[in-house]
């Protein structure tokens, strides 16, 4: 898959999903507010975004449930919203903790399913059995639904949305109250799945994208705050994070270490990690600009004041760095 | 159109057969059906079935089968939305390529088919009358057609207060309440001055009934009950594409 982190802008590639502008207020509160993003044709696209942020109501506007206040929802170029019908044919859904009949066979389902969505009866037989073996459901045809593990429904979630041979699948949180063995199982599939469909995944597990998807997009409080590439959000192109270890002597004053490190070229923040605490060292968190690396910049500061350092050390930034910065409230940000 | 609607319909039906609806249902029926059928015949020595159509009670029969639908009806139809509102199936299902009249169809067919199953049952005791006595047919074919198309506007009725909520006892509630107003208000008309007496007698239930039960077929009673119908579900398609508004 294409890694190089061009962000939304692709050559050559098809869209196949695109958000234009997608508003959907309920009364009086706005669940989203000016989404747009366009999903590329053979990509696995993870939503991340903190619970409430917006990411269900978006799948819904994708999957024609719901329909936008503003803005335009476009499956294989078709406005969702002016032929839902059409836009559903493409694409397999599988809404939030897989809702089923519960008394219902999961072949007797598989077969309802794929009846209400016109699957030819020459072909049926053989999609259903596809779609089983793939998604492991082979022993437990004959089982209801309600008897099944949360993590075997799951999969008939997963199964229900492939019978039509759907070039899109849109799969709200698959993974969530799963235990640690079917995460794994459930991520394998999806991630096999990716090989010959477009995917585009809801989550709030960090790890989960970052195993799974070719790119992520963050939203939060309804809007997108990042769209690009696991590498970009998380590599040097998203800015490194250098612990910094000083002795601590009568004469460094940790406001002015971090002032004269905060003033270097390439800085982004300095904070003390261990402020108030009775300790022999000093410990800051460096946060580099993108694309920067003050670590010789620090190192000579410390030389010219005479700061003993103990540690220099860079760091990955990790995704949950890179989601918490973007998701944190306006107010938690400008007080920190 | 239909063939989808009759997917959906398949499984209303499996699903109630599956449980105890459909049984309580049938069983109920053919249980007051027979104890009036037999009443009659016993007691009064005639091979006819009349009173088994009358909306109205008499000391021989009580507790009549237009009454049990209108109770029937109710539970039949309460869970068909509002369920799978509650259950998110809902959402499942208004994401296939289907539309929410394939659904609102749908479900009508499954739920009027349960009531169909009862009321075919209880054609044994015409059958079995007949066999007894010169049974006459005309009355006995006009009060099941009033039957059937009380059922269905009933079941229409439920279907739609199954889309208001996702509650299923709210929904039985509500359609019940619907359905003994319609039925009582004639009652109502009787105390009326004369020419508002004729209006509320028109939306009562029971004056339509009547005429069947004599084995009168009037289109003018077969409207009422396909526009109360029509309107129904009408409402319930309406209700249900406004939700996902």
């Amino acid at each position: 898959m294409n890694s190089s982190s061009t962000g939304t802008v692709r050559d050559g590639a098809t869209p196949l999903v695109e958000a234009r502008g997608l508003i959907k207020d309920y009364g009086r509160t706005q669940a989203v507010r000016d989404v747009s993003f366009t999903v590329y044709r053979g990509e696995v696209v993870g939503f991340l975004g903190p619970n409430g942020a917006g990411k269900s109501t978006t799948m819904k506007m994708l999957t024609g449930y719901l329909r936008p206040t503003a803005g335009k929802a476009l499956v294989a170029g078709i406005n969702v919203a002016e032929d839902p019908i059409a836009a559903q044919r493409v694409l397999g859904y599988l809404p939030e903790s897989a809702p089923m009949y519960l008394d219902m066979m999961v072949i007797d389902f598989l077969h309802f399913i794929a009846d209400l969505r016109g699957v030819t009866s020459d072909v049926k037989r053989g999609r259903i059995r596809a779609a089983c073996e793939r998604c492991g459901l082979m022993d437990v045809l004959g089982k209801d639904i309600g008897q099944l593990s949360k993590g075997y429904r799951q999969r008939v979630g997963l199964a229900q949305a492939l019978l039509h041979d759907p070039d899109l699948l849109i799969l709200d949180e698959p993974t969530s109250g799963l235990d640690p063995n079917q995460i794994v199982e459930i991520r394998a599939l999806i991630k096999d799945l990716g090989r010959d469909k477009t995917v585009i995944l809801s989550t709030h597990i960090l790890p989960e994208v970052q195993a799974t998807c070719d790119r992520i997009i963050i939203i939060n409080d309804g809007q997108v705050v990042a769209d690009d590439t696991p590498d970009a959000l998380t590599g040097e192109g998203a800015g490194a994070m250098i612990r910094v270890v000083m002795r601590t002597e009568s004469f460094v004053d940790p406001a002015t270490v971090r002032h004269v490190l905060g003033g270097l070229p390439g800085v982004l923040r300095v904070d003390v990690q261990n402020a108030g605490s009775n300790t022999q060292e000093l410990i800051l968190a460096v946060r580099a600009s993108k694309n920067a690396d003050p670590r010789e910049a620090i190192f000579g500061a410390a030389v010219a004041n005479h700061w003993v350092l103990l540690e220099l050390h860079r760091d990955r930034v990790s995704l949950e760095d890179t989601f918490q910065r973007l998701t944190q409230r306006e107010g938690d940000r400008h007080a920190a | 159109m239909l063939r989808k609607s009759w997917v959906i319909a398949r499984r209303e039906l499996q699903s109630a057969f599956d449980s105890p609806v459909a049984y309580i249902v049938i069983v109920t029926f053919l249980l007051t059906a027979g104890s009036i059928c037999f009443r009659v015949l016993f007691l009064t020595g005639r091979a006819e079935m009349r009173l088994f159509f009358e909306p109205m009670p008499t000391p021989l029969a009580v507790l009549l089968p237009p009454m049990l639908l209108t109770i029937l009806a109710p539970a039949v139809t309460m869970r068909s939305f509002a369920e799978e509102r509650r259950s998110g199936t809902l959402e499942l299902m208004t994401t296939l390529p289907i539309t929410d009249w394939h659904l609102v169809i749908g479900k009508f067919l499954g739920s009027f088919g349960i009531m169909v199953a009862a009321l075919a049952l209880t054609l044994a005791y015409p059958i079995t009358i007949s066999t007894l006595g010169a049974l006459d047919w005309g009355p006995v074919i006009g009060g099941y057609l009033g039957l059937l198309l009380y059922a269905a506007a009933l079941v229409a009725i439920g279907i739609m207060c199954s889309t208001f909520t996702n509650n299923q006892i709210v929904a039985f509630i509500m359609s019940f309440v619907l359905g003994v107003v319609l039925y009582t208000i004639g009652i109502a008309a009787v105390l009326l001055p004369a020419g508002l007496g004729s209006i509320v007698g028109y939306v009562s239930v029971t004056t339509h009934l009547e005429n069947f039960a004599r084995g009168l077929i009037d289109t003018r009673d077969v409207f009422y009950f396909l526009t109360i119908t029509a309107f129904g579900l009408l409402l319930a398609e309406r209700s249900l594409s406004r939700q996902h508004a």
